[in-house]
Order: structure tokens, then sequence, then C-alpha cells
């Protein structure tokens, strides 16, 4: 009886311990987000630092409820958000696709080697200016942009996670009789499902950075285009603001990725 | 006198590549008859699994022919079982859904075929755990399981390739002795290579000692044990066992000279 309390209290202990150290995590982030806050408040309010050039918190806000009262904020968060998840699914299929036939013809991925990889270092903002050129100032553009950052590093990551696959478990499949396609849709899909998740969750980041550097190049409208507004004005709260506003579209971006992931993982691979 | 339902004339598989080609087979002859429990031994890297990849009609024979005789005469390739080293479960799959692979792949899902698969759930305890994911069993559950989907194939002849290999000695034997049991119930043909001569002689009907690199037959040895329980694990304590295993390591050593 009296062991079997100890044993409790241990139990009690370690689960007590593994919350505390949860809510020290918390509270430490929280902590850092409202020094830096007041910090910058501070150091704003006390002229140690140029609010002109670096803006506070309180001006950020200032400016916020601005773009709110002049209906445009939504309008520029919205737009970003909308072509940040356009490119994001159309990488997220056409990777799908096209890693799906390179593992299907082993010839092909030999002959496409190089280019991936070539295309896949190239740095995307040097496109940028080729696709206003072809493709005009606007949606298009940007959602290209948006896809050309992160497309190649996709497919890359796709067909090395499908060759990953035991060739074993595909041996399997032919024992039971099965085609390349079987193999395909019962061992390798399947199996790669951990490593897409891992890219698409760095995919979506990556969308977002080519939908930005779009939108400074080849919008009225966005994000991107706010900054670069600002810059020309000299406005900085506006830009600051912006940057502000990205940081929270890319936490968003992340968790519902998170989400989705946790999702898939509980009821698929368990 | 029962058929010969697989029968192997001058077997010969070379493996090539820039720098030249590996003979890995070379004229293997022998036949199998209908039930009959057959070992294929050898040194490792001979060849074994080559020749078992053939049989199942993964592979092609560069040299030679490959006949299977259908006992009910027609000339249907009868279907042939290849159970692998390792149960390949897949984790994302229950149970269940692992052992109904093979008819899935086959569109085969139907009452008849589906009823067998009850039978043998039941029959091999696995009933309780086919809502389990493959990583809750034990070793031997996990060769269960994959027994039953080959075998929900209803195939004719069943090959092993080392299929106890993966696990460790003392879960080994116990696996070995429970899954053999098992295959002798269905009285189905059976084709095992294994480099472990106990193993061999505790099993099979008749044992095949393959030679080195390129592998010819070297010696085909019958094995009578003179045991009324016919347990793998009791095969072990016959008399004639040291007998046997003596024989079978000399044909495998005396070529290293």
């Amino acid at each position: 009886m009296r062991k079997n309390k100890k044993e409790l209290t241990k139990q009690e202990e370690f689960v007590i311990n593994r919350k505390r150290h949860h809510h020290q995590v918390i509270s430490c982030r929280f902590f850092i987000l409202v020094f830096f806050l007041i910090l910058w408040e501070v150091s704003a309010n006390l002229k140690w630092i140029d609010s002109f050039f670096f803006s506070s918190p309180s001006r950020v806000m200032n400016c916020l409820i601005k773009l709110v009262a002049d209906n445009m904020l939504f309008e520029h968060v919205g737009i970003t958000l909308w072509e940040t998840i356009i490119s994001f699914i159309l990488v997220f299929l056409i990777s799908l696709l096209v890693s799906t036939l390179l593992w299907y013809s082993q010839k092909l991925s030999e002959i496409m080697e190089p280019y991936l990889i070539i295309l896949n270092s190239l740095p995307k903002s040097a496109l940028a200016p080729l696709f206003i050129v072809w493709l005009g100032t606007g949606t298009t553009t940007i959602i290209v942009a948006g896809i050309s950052v992160a497309l190649f590093g996709s497919i890359i990551s796709f067909y090395t996670g499908f060759r990953q696959v035991d060739p074993e478990k595909i041996i399997l499949i032919r024992t039971l009789g099965g085609s390349r396609q079987d193999a395909f849709l019962k061992v390798v899909l399947p199996g790669s499902v951990p490593i897409m998740l891992s890219t698409t969750k760095v995919n979506i980041g990556l969308a977002l950075v080519g939908v930005v550097i779009g939108e400074f190049l080849a919008a009225r409208r966005g994000l991107g285009y706010l900054i670069i507004y600002g810059t020309q004005v000299f406005q900085l709260n506006l830009v600051i603001t912006s940057i502000m506003l990205l940081c929270i579209i890319a936490m968003i971006f992340y968790k519902a990725i998170q989400y989705v992931e946790r999702k898939i993982n509980k009821t698929f691979v368990e | 006198m029962p058929d010969t339902i697989l029968e192997l004339k001058n077997i010969g598989y070379s493996y090539h590549n820039l720098s030249g080609e590996t003979m890995a087979l070379a004229d293997i002859t022998f036949g199998v008859t209908e039930g009959e429990f057959v070992a294929i031994v050898g040194p490792s890297g001979c060849g074994k699994s080559t020749l078992l990849s053939i049989i199942a009609g993964l592979m092609q024979p560069e040299l030679g022919t490959i006949t299977v005789h259908n006992p009910d005469g027609s000339l249907n390739y009868p279907r042939v079982g290849y159970m692998l080293q390792h149960d390949h479960l897949f984790e994302w799959r229950t149970v269940y859904k692992n052992v109904i692979l093979g008819l899935e792949i086959n569109h085969m899902l139907n009452a008849e075929r589906l009823s067998y698969v009850e039978r043998l759930l039941k029959d091999y305890d696995l009933d309780k755990f086919r809502d389990k994911r493959p990583s809750e069993l034990s070793g031997g559950m996990k060769q269960r399981a994959a027994l039953i989907r080959t075998l929900a194939l209803a195939p004719q002849i069943l090959l092993l390739d080392e299929p106890f290999s993966a696990l460790d000695y003392q879960t080994r034997l116990m696996v070995s002795s429970d899954i053999c049991r098992l295959i002798r119930q269905t009285g189905k043909t059976v084709i095992i290579i294994t480099h472990d001569l106990s193993e061999a002689i505790s099993l099979a009907d008749r044992v095949i000692v393959l030679s080195n690199r390129p592998a010819r037959v070297k010696t085909t040895l019958p094995i009578r044990l003179t045991l009324k329980d016919d347990s793998p694990l009791a095969a072990r304590k016959a008399p004639e066992f040291q007998y046997y295993f003596n024989l079978l390591w000399e044909e495998l050593t005396n070529e290293e000279k």
C-alpha cells in the first residue's frame, strides 16, 4: 500500500515536472516578446533610436488602425495569403506529378538530374524580372514567382523520399503479383507521407518568400507591394507594420501545417 | 507415388555489370514432388536467393527450363507464394489490412477468400489483433501475419527465403517450429532456403546441398527421422539428427579444400 503510494507520487512528480517545463518555455517565449516590444517602445520614446527609421509598437498599432479604417488591411493581407496558398497548392501538385514520373522512369530521372540541381540552386529572385517581361504584372506573375522558389527543392525532396523506400518492400509487392503501379500506390506513396509532410512544411514558407519577391516587382496590392511603396514614400511605419503582418502570416501557416501533420500522423502513420 | 509439381532442368543464371559477368547458378537440376518439404542449403552468397527468385517467377533463367505441373492436369501456372526474410508488414496498415494486401492487389476481395482469411486469423490466434498496428505484435505474431498474407492467395507452392533469420535465436527456434507446423497442416509443397543446418534437418523431408558460386546441386539428402512427434523442436532430439548434421557439414565444408 505504502509502496504503491510512493510510486504514484513519483509519477505525479514526473507529470508536474513536465508541466512546469512546458509552462516555463511558454512564459519565456511570451516574456521575450513583451520585453522586446517594451524596449522598442521605450527606446523610441526616449529617442535612443530614431522612430522615423525604426518606428515603434504604438506607431505600428496606429498604422494598423489606419489601414483597417481605410479598408486596406484585409485587401493587402488577403491577396498575399491567397497568392501564397495557390502557389503552395500548385507546388504540391506539380512536385507530386513530376516526382512520380521520375520514380516510374529511372532513365528520365537520370536525364533530368543535372537540370533539377541547377534549377534548384539558381537564385529565383534572378528570374522574377524575366517573369514580369514574359507574363506582365499581376497575379499570375506573382504566383509563378511563388512556385519557382519552392518547386525544384520540393521535387527533389519528394523524389528522394520515393527512392528511399525499402526495395525489399517493392519485391514483396511483386511476390504478391503486383505491378509497378501497385508498388507505387501501396508502398511508395504511403511510405513517403512523413517526408512529404516535412517538405510541405518548408514549402509554405518558401512560397511566401516567392510571393513577396513577386509583389516587390510586379504588384499594386499585397504586403510585398506595401513594403516597397512604404520605402519609396519614406513611410517606414508602413514597412515595419507589413513586416509584422508577414511574421504573423508565417506563424499561422506553420501552425496550420503542423495541425494537418498531427491529424494525418494520427489517422495514417500512427 | 506423388506427382512431380516442379521441375528445374539445367537452370543457369549470371549477373552482369560493366566489368564482367558473375555466374550465380550453373546447371541446376532437381524436381519437387507435391506436398514435399524441401530445404536448400549452401555456402553464403552461393546464389540460393537467386534460385528462389527464379522459381517464384520474379526473374527469368538465362539457361534451362522450369516446368510446373498442376495436380489437376491443367496448364495454368499454380500460384507460387514467396515469404521473404523480413515480414515487411506495413506500419500504415492494420494487421487485417496487411494480410489482405495480396488479395487487394489481385482484385480478389471476394467472400470465399475473405472467409479463408478469417479462418486463418482465428486458427493463428491473430483475430484479437486484427485492428492493431504491426509494431504492436511480437516477432512470432508478425511472421504469422506474413504467412497469412502469403496463404491468402492460395498458393500451391510456398517458397521461404530464410524467413526466420531476422529473429533472435530463441524466438527463431520457437517461430520456425510454429510456422512450419502451421505450413505442414496446409499440406502445401514447400521450398525453404536456410544456412542453418539444424533448421534444415529438423524441418525438411529432403535437403538439397548447393556448391559454392556458381551453384550446382552437390547432393540431395532425404531425411528420415525416427520420431513420432513431428514437431521441428522435438526433431532436433532424434537419434539420427547428429548423423545427418555431420553428413551435411562434410558436404558443405569439403569444398573449401
